[in-house]
């Protein structure tokens, strides 16, 4: 071979003395940087990236369709198999569009314990964000000491709700089962010194000359780009936006917790690690708050009513009880004719739910809106003008899960 | 909030008389109703319109009935970071109707309409790259159509012989199991064994 013919038919291009031509190149589905089964291709020239085109749908389990055939509260735990690094924070987006549709009132304490497992749910998601970043582009000890905390958030969640992972915890009108005193005394112990951790984290990355070559003014994203691309979340702050929906449009009960919305200056790679580690510095003081609260405010962790099951000790005397306990589990519940959108700050960005709802047990039509879906739609145009190295920086810091992207 | 959502609906059907079909304020969210020939100026005006600044595009999605004329309903919600508010468009299609494509406007739309493609089969006219995006290469058919079923047409294995994944017609060892647990007392329209005898009278 003369090396001016290749297999797919392109012809060298003649420059200067030298025959060059743009290279192609498959990044992913089974490369470890490509946090999942993503799959980008590459056209590179020398090792700057020319075009990036993310090929997704290798993880599409067809949710949605799925949703159509199972009741309300049958399609909660697929929430939890969405975004798998932080599952409750997308059942808290389903449980707040039934909640819209039906009117229900959440009681104080299960807002409380909404509130506080959404927040465990963002230091899980940043913890493994940050240190796995920080092993695409070089560094090992990170993920080591960040899963040592995911370990123990984790089992927060198994002793809440009896699973490590796929909670099923947030039900419509509250959370599925009480907190027990011991297990609100262990979050407060953890919160108490996490901080820390995070310390220690922070010395290992902060001031690392390699992480900061490998991330400063890497991936930078205007304002500008913002609004064309749709981001939201980290991907928005870190570029000075401070917008952040749990301020923006309160819900829950997160208007009368006290914390800080900490934006980047450059909207690089560097600063969006930088908010994350405030992030989980903010989260865990809503923790904290949380705890203190959720002290001194006992009661009912369900709106009793149509949408949730009554009372065990119900069920042994009375027998609409138990009628309405099988009915619920059988046929489920129904929900008014409509349509609603209903959206929380997950760690990750705006998640949201559409339902149009046509008044039986079933969604007629359920739609889940992923943040991560439009920040790596933006892949070609972060990602363009970049080294071949940066790709794995600039993934990372996007923050994909493609649990919640293929859906 | 349902007075600035009121305002802000009649403000634009004062601009924008022409594209507005109707409006309704339900659950505290805005939906207005927009012809597919109108949507590209109208989304235009909205990202533009000081008051309004819808600027970042949420979400498109589609919503299938099969038994209307109009089949599709295409959803589009906007957010204003500016404006702190959101609005949702619907534009009603026919199943032979192609939607004209917002990308120009908002380029996060590609990936959405690439999808409201694959899944219902909707064309969006001057889009820049309409291929398939979730569903596996060379998939057929549009698997959120109503008319599509759960379990799909084909399935896939590893074959030992041929050393490749082959794919294969579907076939179900038992039913696919879709229970229907609506009360017959409420809402379901049973007919129950018998009952068309009394009809037949």
């Amino acid at each position: 071979m003369d090396g001016s013919k290749f297999d797919d038919g392109s012809v060298d291009a003649l420059q200067g003395e030298q025959k060059i031509r743009n290279f192609n190149i498959n990044f992913g589905p089974q490369h470890p940087a490509a946090h999942g089964v993503l799959r980008l291709v590459l056209e590179l020239d020398g090792e700057i990236v020319e075009r990036c085109d993310p090929h997704i749908g290798l993880l599409h389990r067809g949710t949605e369709k799925l949703m159509e055939s199972r009741t309300y509260l049958q399609n909660l735990p697929y929430l939890d198999r969405l975004d798998y690094v932080a599952p409750m924070n997308q059942e808290h987006a389903w449980c707040m569009a039934i909640e819209k549709l039906t009117g229900t009132e959440v009681p104080r304490r299960a807002s409380l314990i909404r509130v506080l497992f959404s927040e465990i749910g963002r230091v899980l998601n940043h913890l493994l964000n940050v240190t796995t970043q920080a092993m695409d582009v070089g560094a090992l000890t990170p993920p080591l000491w960040g899963f040592e905390e995911r370990e123990k958030l984790m089992i927060f969640y198994e002793r809440a709700c009896g699973a490590r992972l796929h909670a099923n915890y947030f039900r419509p009108g509250g959370v599925h089962q009480d907190l027990t005193d011991e297990l609100i005394d262990d979050i407060e112990e953890w919160a108490v010194e996490f901080p820390a951790v995070l310390d220690d984290i922070d010395g290992l990355l902060t001031e690392n000359r390699i992480f900061k070559q490998r991330n400063v003014d890497i991936g930078v994203v205007t304002e500008e780009d913002i609004q064309q691309w749709g981001f939201s979340g980290v991907m928005v702050r870190g570029s000075g936006l401070a917008w952040d929906l749990r301020r923006a449009q309160p819900y829950e009960c997160y208007d009368e917790f006290d914390f800080q919305i900490p934006v980047g200056k450059n909207g690089d790679c560097f600063d969006r690690y930088l908010v994350r580690m405030e992030e989980m510095r903010q989260s865990t003081s809503i923790i904290r708050q949380a705890v203190a609260k959720l002290r001194e405010t006992p009661g009912d962790i369900l709106a009793r009513g149509k949408l949730t099951p009554p009372k065990r000790s119900d069920m042994k005397q009375s027998m609409e009880a138990l009628i309405h306990h099988f009915k619920l589990y059988t046929e489920g519940f129904h929900v008014p004719e409509g349509e609603v959108y209903a959206a929380v700050e997950a760690p990750k960005g705006e998640f949201g739910v559409y339902i149009k709802s046509d008044g039986t047990n079933k969604p007629y039509r359920a739609k889940l809106r992923a943040p991560g879906y439009l920040h790596l739609q933006a892949m070609d145009h972060v990602a363009t003008g970049h080294q071949l190295a940066d790709v794995a920086a600039i993934i990372g810091t996007m923050d994909v899960v493609f649990g919640e992207i293929d859906r | 909030m349902t007075e600035a959502l009121t305002e802000l609906a009649t403000h634009i059907e004062l601009k924008r008389p022409d594209c507005v079909i109707g409006w309704d304020i339900a659950y505290g969210e805005l939906n207005i109703d927009v012809a597919p020939a109108n949507i590209v100026d109208f989304v235009d005006f909205l990202k533009s319109d000081q008051t309004c600044k819808f600027s970042s595009l949420v979400d498109i999605t589609a919503v299938d009935y099969p038994e209307r004329a109009k089949r599709f309903d295409v959803v589009y919600h906007f957010l204003s970071m500016y404006q702190n508010h959101r609005i949702r468009l619907r534009v009603s299609v026919r199943e032979d109707e192609m939607v004209p494509s917002i990308v120009e406007i908002h380029p996060s739309a590609n990936w959405f309409e690439r999808e409201v493609f694959d899944m219902f089969g909707i064309l969006f006219s001057g889009h820049p790259d309409l291929r398939r995006l979730l569903t596996d290469y060379g998939f057929r058919g549009h698997p959120l159509r109503k008319d599509f079923p759960t379990t799909g047409y084909t399935e896939v294995r590893y074959d030992e012989e041929l050393k490749r994944v082959v794919y294969e017609p579907v076939k179900l060892v038992q039913e696919y199991r879709q229970f229907d647990f609506m009360s017959p007392w409420e809402g379901a329209n049973y007919i129950l064994p018998g009952d068309e005898k009394g009809e037949a009278k």
